[in-house]
Parts: structure tokens; C-alpha cells; sequence
């Protein structure tokens, strides 16, 4: 009797601890949702600080939109393989827009990804020059992050 | 007698039926000014970015290149069933083979060249308020575009709604829809007003529908469910959209918001369609966004 309940026990406290571990791991969304949103952030940071040049709705500042320029184009250039893995879609968790098709296009979804490195290159190469410069550039980036958008994020 | 008074009041109510689901065409006078106008090519390129032709009529995951191939294909669902977009582009399998006027018909009245109605998926009804010279200018540019031969699919849309006659009382209730007065005039509005009325057809997602889908155009661009049926296409009245004229001319020109998200859906391929305008219409439709009567959120 004794042992049974003993066992009884030892099997309850194993299954809340196993619990609590799954419940822990489901804590919010997986690492690499985590460090795209933070990539998408840092993007957003970066050409708020442009964009607000561009509109006129700050000074233009040639130092600081050069590094806001290069920035954007280092982030917009680093390899991102790491960040897709598979399972990480709007049917499998919760916490992240990307659209599952993704991983049915990846090709198209990195040749995207490469089209706003490069309008990121295109900007950096003028940002720093003259505000004229930074407004003709902003176009190509924005159009970059909404052909992407477009495809391949859920809206809200 | 009784039976006879019935029976004429129901024959008379079928003929009445009969007569308002029949396809109507355009207006005499609206024909004589279509075909007189200039076939101009440069005038047609800019009604067709601003009426957003491409957005819908190229095929499904293609970009919207600066001569698109509009061969159909995109599917559109929505409560009445699926609607795909047909080939639009000078081949026989899209618009090749049409004359000007039943282009006209097609794109302004709802009625193919066969005499059928079109579903309203196809914005026909804003379209209807297009200046006869944009119509004649964009059928001329539409036909240098590269033709394609894919066949258009058939729409997937349940009884009763797969009867095409039943459009003609569609229309007859929902055909015209009435605008508000805007809060202000001036020539920029007035430009903006037949931008986002007309040819942009904004009105056809940011406006909510009723049961049978006509616009509630008491909740005129208030905003609306997303057909798709993810997420809520936002009211983008005064009342809901309180973004500055240079934010809303930096998200109409780069597709940036405000707080430097991105436009998606297919609000990205309409700030596509609107960068490629002229700045004067884009500040147009910015200054009618801001004259037109604000509807409150709900």
C-alpha cells in the first residue's frame, strides 16, 4: 500500500515537473522568432531615423544617416539562414506573422531578402551625401520590405 | 377575376424582373465620347497604375513589372464563394479580340461582350465614374502589353449566386453607390475624389458591405473585415487615421508607415501603384483623406 502510494506519487511529482518543463519551453515564441522580430526592430529603428530625414520631420544630419545607412545595409547583410527554420509558420506557433508559404517559395523568399541587402547597399552609398540623395533611396527600401511583406507576412 | 388580376400582377411582376436583371450599357452619349477620344498611350500607363489593373490581373506570386503579362489567375475569396481573376492581356484568351466600346462596357458597365454581367469583385462600380478619355487611353495601353494564352479559370461560386442574371438586381440596388460630401473643396480634393472614387477604387475594402454585398456607404472608407478573412482592412477616415499629410505621403511614395512597419497585403501592391503617380495625385488623394466626413470606430 505504502509503496503503491509512493509510487503513485513519485509518478504525479514527475508528471508536473515534465509539466511545468513543456509549459516553460512554450513560454513565448521560439529564439529565432525572438532574433527575426529583433532583426525587423533594428531595421525599423535605422530608417526611422532616415525616414525622418527624408520627410523632413528631423534634420538632415549627413553623419548620422550614414550610420543609420550602414547599419541597416550590415543588418540587411548578414546571413539569415539560421533565423527560417522550418515550424516556425502562423500554423505551427504562435507569436510570428511568417506565412508558411515561405518555406513552399524559399528561393523567391531569399532572392527578396537579397533585393533590400542590395536597396540597403544602394542607400548606405548615398545616405551620407546629401539629403537629396538619402529621399531618391528611401523608395528602394521601403518597396524591398513591402514586396517581401506583401507575400509573405500575415496581416494583422 | 381575382385570379385573373393575379396572374396579370405576377406576369407583369416577372416582366418587371426580367427587365431590371437584363444587362445594361453604356449611355449613348458616353459611347460617342469614347470613341472619339485620343488613343493616348502616355495618358492610359497612368490610369492603369492608378486603377491598379495589374494588382489583381497578374498571375499569382509574379511582381507587377512595368509592362506586366495580366494573365489571371489570383484567387479572391469572399462570402459569396471564389473568385478568380480572369487574363486580361491583348491575347484571345484575354481581351484581344475587343472592340473598344465593349471594353468600355466591360470595365465601366459590368457587362462582357457576350452580354453577361460580371461579379463586383471586378470594381466596375467605381470604374463607372471614369472619364470617357481615361477608358479610350487605357484600352490603347492595355493592347501593348505582352500577350499570354493561359486560359481564365471559372469562378467557384455556389447557387444562387452562380446565376448571372441575379447580378442585374445586384446592380439595380447596389450599382450606384452614393458618396458623402467631402468637408472641403478645392481642385486638389476634386482630383483626389475621382482618384480614390474612381479609377483607385478604394472604396471596394476600406468600405464595409452589407449581407448581399453592396457598400454601406453610410460607413463610407470605415473600415471593414478583411474578405480574406485574417485581420480588419482599417478605417481611413479622419476619425481613425490621424497620420500627417507628410506621413501619409512618405507611406503613399516608400510604403513606410509612421513608426517604420510596412505596408502588406495587398496594400503593398497599391503603394506600388500609387509611387508610380505623379506627386500631385498622391498629395490628391492625401488631401481628400483629409476632407472626407470622419466615421467613428467601432
Amino acid at each position: 500500500m505504502t509503496l503503491i502510494r509512493a509510487l503513485a506519487t513519485t509518478a504525479m511529482t514527475a508528471s508536473l515537473i515534465s509539466g511545468m518543463a513543456l509549459a516553460d519551453g512554450h513560454a513565448g515564441p521560439p529564439a529565432e522568432v525572438k532574433a527575426r522580430n529583433g532583426l525587423m526592430a533594428n531595421y525599423s529603428l535605422n530608417l526611422g531615423i532616415l525616414g525622418d530625414m527624408a520627410k523632413g520631420k528631423s534634420d538632415y544630419n549627413a553623419d548620422v544617416a550614414a550610420v543609420a545607412a550602414a547599419n541597416l545595409a550590415a543588418l540587411a547583410g548578414t546571413d539569415q539562414s539560421l533565423l527560417w527554420p522550418t515550424g516556425t509558420d502562423t500554423m505551427s506557433i504562435d507569436g510570428t506573422r511568417a506565412l508558411p508559404k515561405i518555406w513552399d517559395a524559399k528561393a523567391d523568399f531569399d532572392s527578396k531578402a537579397d533585393d533590400l541587402a542590395k536597396a540597403a547597399v544602394a542607400l548606405a552609398a548615398v545616405a551620407g551625401t546629401d539629403l537629396a540623395g538619402l529621399q531618391g533611396a528611401m523608395g528602394g527600401v521601403g518597396g524591398a520590405c513591402g514586396a517581401c511583406h506583401k507575400a509573405y507576412r500575415e496581416p494583422k | 377575376m381575382l385570379k385573373r388580376s393575379i396572374a396579370a400582377a405576377a406576369l407583369l411582376g416577372a416582366g418587371v424582373a426580367w427587365w431590371i436583371t437584363a444587362p445594361a450599357y453604356l449611355s449613348h452619349s458616353t459611347e460617342t465620347a469614347l470613341v472619339t477620344a485620343d488613343a493616348d498611350i502616355a495618358l492610359g500607363e497612368q490610369v492603369f497604375w492608378a486603377a491598379g489593373c495589374a494588382s489583381c490581373h497578374v498571375a499569382p506570386g509574379t511582381e507587377e513589372a512595368d509592362t506586366p503579362a495580366l494573365a489571371g489567375g489570383q484567387a479572391f475569396p469572399s462570402d459569396f464563394g471564389t473568385f478568380y481573376a480572369p487574363n486580361i492581356s491583348p491575347s484571345p484568351e484575354g481581351i484581344g479580340a475587343w472592340t473598344l466600346l465593349q471594353f468600355a462596357n466591360a470595365v465601366q458597365a459590368g457587362v462582357s461582350p457576350e452580354g453577361a454581367h460580371y461579379y463586383p469583385a471586378f470594381p466596375y462600380t467605381a470604374y463607372a465614374k471614369a472619364r470617357p478619355e481615361d477608358v479610350a487611353a487605357l484600352y490603347a495601353f492595355m493592347q501593348t502589353l505582352p500577350a499570354d494564352a493561359t486560359p481564365s479559370r471559372a469562378h467557384d461560386v455556389g447557387f444562387p449566386f452562380n446565376i448571372r442574371r441575379s447580378l442585374g438586381g445586384w446592380k439595380f440596388l447596389f450599382g450606384t453607390p452614393k458618396a458623402p460630401a467631402l468637408l472641403e473643396q478645392s481642385p486638389s480634393i476634386d482630383r483626389g475624389t475621382y482618384l480614390v472614387e474612381a479609377l483607385s477604387h478604394c472604396t471596394e475594402c476600406h468600405t464595409e458591405r452589407n449581407a448581399l454585398g453592396g457598400l454601406n456607404t453610410a460607413r463610407w472608407l470605415g473600415g471593414a473585415p478583411n474578405p480574406n478573412g485574417k485581420g480588419r482592412i482599417p478605417n481611413i477616415t479622419p476619425a481613425a487615421l490621424d497620420w500627417s499629410e507628410i506621413d501619409l505621403m512618405a507611406y503613399f511614395t516608400t510604403g513606410l508607415t509612421p513608426d517604420y512597419d510596412s505596408a502588406g497585403g495587398h496594400m503593398a501592391s497599391v503603394v506600388q501603384n500609387l509611387a508610380r503617380l505623379p506627386e500631385s495625385d498622391r498629395m490628391a488623394i492625401v488631401d481628400y483623406l483629409k476632407a472626407v466626413p470622419p466615421i467613428a470606430k467601432q
